[in-house]
């Protein structure tokens, strides 16, 4: 393997390189024309969503951090591929792009970002709390590395009950030093859990470089002391990310062995939208482009299954207008009541603080 | 009726409330073969088989995690800490996840859990193994703390603990474990939020909980020796407290002392003062008064431990100073 920022081998110049165009028919081969498609629509939906939302931040509509998944599209897209009904996705705090893929609905995305009521989560967790439980999204996590032990615990929840869920449990490069990471992984190895933990590494812990945080250059030589299986891939496409995923969901469903997959990827934008990025070269993210799964898949489409630029076009124009459309309703709709923040802080109902010294005016 | 020990007590309310929902199990550490490090849970692991008494490694912040997400399941998790010293370890777990879920999740999760466990000084434990936790996670908004000082109470808490909706944090007292008492053979449940009274009296309000309970029964009995008669409120339950029972016991004797184990900055004890100066000022006939740890690291050697912990004694002279007999 490459060292851990070095472009992939496939690197070419121009999509017309013919080294280029090989690997791509290599690549594609089998595929149906209808399943790129679908893979390119469901991968331009995460894109166009996020693009709309850096808009909205940049003209003061959200607020706090904003963490973007460009250019790591086709890893939510593959995840929802492989998942079956009661599977269940935990992440960080980079989760919009699963959760668009998830089916959850972008007017509740939007307007979670924006802070309010009809949010994913009423407008109470903002970008980094993203829970979508009834499509399969269990979080949303903003403290590095803490979801670690919690998904192992919806793994053991499968194996306690018998649900014959798995887990896959997402973190990013960043995250793999992180004292939970460790506590939980060891869990899941002695329990043998029914559950992947997935490293989506996007060669950045925010602005430092994976060779500066840890100590090997492959994260996956870490499943071993687990107990694990493991795999290590560049995603370049939507296909054999699943392809790869599935055996790992496989392993976990029928033989309650997890996995431990690190995926070689790049996010195209800074660590937040505070972050210029201006730790890299305009060199090294220009040759991460060519191998961006969504760019790769649209040449794809024009070369090899010679879909009418207009058809192209279209399908883009409907994904930024249903984007759009997501947006303005954010943007229209109210914040939330302002008894909304005492609701869910106790399971018994409306909870308005311990103590009458201390509880807001006109509540008992 | 049967006479019990705590530690007996708390196994009896586990057991009884495993037999009663298979959605409860056990975690932590030796809880299992070991038969707990208290022997809290001694006979468990053989009536309800490893699936449901794990045994796991030392991991506080894996294995409270793991609780976690399996609450969040469905499941009703008791986790087991050896000690709450090493709940730190978890803190994150604690503060972040259990705390908040529901909240953040806008109630799509809830976290129905108890973490359990002795807490406070025990005896020449040193500095690490010797804090008092509800100080922290009393601070919390979306937990419950809970702290026991008979076997009674330790049971019949304990089941509520396990049935309630919310992450509880229910803390025991290595020193107290063999302490015994009567406790019904017929289920019963004590709510959460209703303090007791264990000693009736009418010149000072004594405020505790957990370790402290002893320490301002022993005062009290001094107290009364003096012709001085305490009213000793064990809380029971730190969060939610019960402040209409302080209120109601300061209205009557106008003074009151809060005797507990741990720190007097930014804990518990100045909360409790808090309550009262504002609830009761007018019915005050002295500044309240707060008995314990002094404001240091617990030291080994047991004459500096002695000094710094709550005593009797202590208490005695914080009760003679609110009553103005010197």
């Amino acid at each position: 393997m490459n060292q851990s920022e070095a472009a992939p081998d496939a690197a070419a110049e121009t999509a017309l390189d013919p080294a280029y165009e090989a690997k791509l028919r290599a690549d594609y081969e089998g595929q149906s024309r209808e399943d790129v498609l679908r893979d390119y629509r469901e991968m331009l939906r995460i894109r166009r969503f996020e693009e709309a939302a850096a808009r909205a931040y940049t003209r003061g509509k959200i607020s706090g951090f904003l963490h973007l998944y460009i250019g790591q599209e086709a890893i939510a897209i593959a995840t929802k591929q492989v998942m079956q009904p009661g599977d269940r996705v935990v992440s960080a705090y980079r989760t919009h792009g699963f959760a668009i893929a998830l089916g959850s609905e972008p007017n509740a995305c939007a307007a979670e970002l924006f802070g309010k009521a009809a949010g994913l989560v009423g407008g109470i967790g903002g970008s980094m709390h993203f829970f979508d439980k009834k499509r399969g999204l269990w979080g949303g996590y903003a403290i590095v590395g803490n979801h670690i032990p919690v998904a192992a615990g919806h793994a053991f929840a499968s194996q306690y009950t018998g649900d014959g869920a798995v887990t896959l449990c997402f973190m990013g490069d960043g995250a793999v030093g992180i004292g939970p990471v460790h506590e939980g992984m060891t869990m899941a190895g002695i329990m043998k859990l029914p559950i992947v933990f997935v490293v989506e590494n996007n060669q950045y812990s925010m602005g430092t470089p994976l060779k500066r945080t840890l100590p090997v250059e492959d994260i996956t030589s870490r499943a071993a002391g687990y107990g694990f299986a493991s795999d290590r891939f560049h995603v370049t496409s939507v296909q054999e990310t699943r392809r790869r995923l599935a055996e790992a969901v496989d392993r976990a469903r029928k033989e309650g062995r997890p996995t431990l997959i690190e995926l070689i990827t790049y996010r195209f934008r800074g660590h937040s939208m505070s972050d210029p990025a201006k730790y890299r070269q305009k060199e090294e993210v220009d040759r991460w482009r060519l191998n961006d799964p969504l760019e790769r898949t649209l040449v794809a489409l024009k070369t090899i299954y010679q879909v009418p630029e207009q058809d192209l076009d279209g399908i883009d124009e409907a994904i930024v207008a249903e984007m759009d459309a997501a947006y303005e309703f954010a943007d229209k709709a109210p914040p939330p009541p302002p008894e909304a923040r005492f609701e869910n802080v106790m399971a018994e109902g409306p909870y308005y603080g311990d103590s009458a010294t201390t509880r807001p005016a006109g509540v008992e | 009726m049967p006479i019990l020990q705590i530690r007996q007590a708390i196994r009896d309310a586990m057991k009884e409330e495993m037999e009663r929902d298979e959605r409860v199990f056990l975690m932590g550490e030796e809880v299992g073969y070991y038969n707990g490090a208290y022997k809290c849970s001694e006979g468990l692991l053989d009536q309800f088989g490893a699936k449901r008494v794990i045994d796991t490694p030392i991991t506080e912040t894996g294995f409270a995690g793991i609780g976690i997400g399996a609450a969040m399941c469905g499941l009703r998790p008791i986790v087991e800490f050896m000690t709450f010293n090493f709940s730190a370890v978890a803190f994150d777990q604690i503060l972040n996840n259990a705390s908040k879920i529901r909240h953040m999740t806008h109630g799509q999760f809830g976290v129905p859990m108890v973490f359990r466990g002795p807490n406070a000084a025990a005896h020449m434990l040193g500095s690490t193994h010797s804090q008092a936790f509800e100080h922290f996670y009393a601070h919390i908004p979306g937990l419950k703390v809970i702290a026991v000082a008979t076997p009674y109470d330790a049971k019949g808490l304990l089941k509520t603990a396990i049935r309630d909706d919310n992450p509880v944090l229910f803390l025991e007292s290595e020193l107290m474990y063999s302490v015994k008492g009567e406790v019904p053979e017929e289920e019963y449940l004590i709510p959460f939020g209703q303090a007791d009274i264990k000693r009736k009296g009418d010149a000072v309000t004594v405020i505790t909980w957990g370790q402290g309970v002893p320490v301002a029964l022993k005062a009290a009995e001094l107290a009364a020796a003096e012709d001085l008669s305490c009213e000793v409120i064990d809380l029971r339950s730190i969060r939610p407290m019960d402040e209409a029972a302080i209120i109601a016991s300061v209205k009557k004797t106008n003074r009151a002392v809060v005797v507990y184990h741990g720190w007097p900055t930014g804990g518990v004890g100045g909360d409790i003062v808090a309550r009262i100066q504002e609830l009761a000022f007018d019915d005050l006939d002295a500044p309240v008064l707060r008995v314990c740890y002094e404001d240091l690291p617990m030291p080994y050697a047991e004459n500096l431990e002695n000094l710094i912990l709550p005593s009797p004694e202590r208490a005695l002279a914080a009760i003679r100073r609110v009553a103005y007999k010197r």
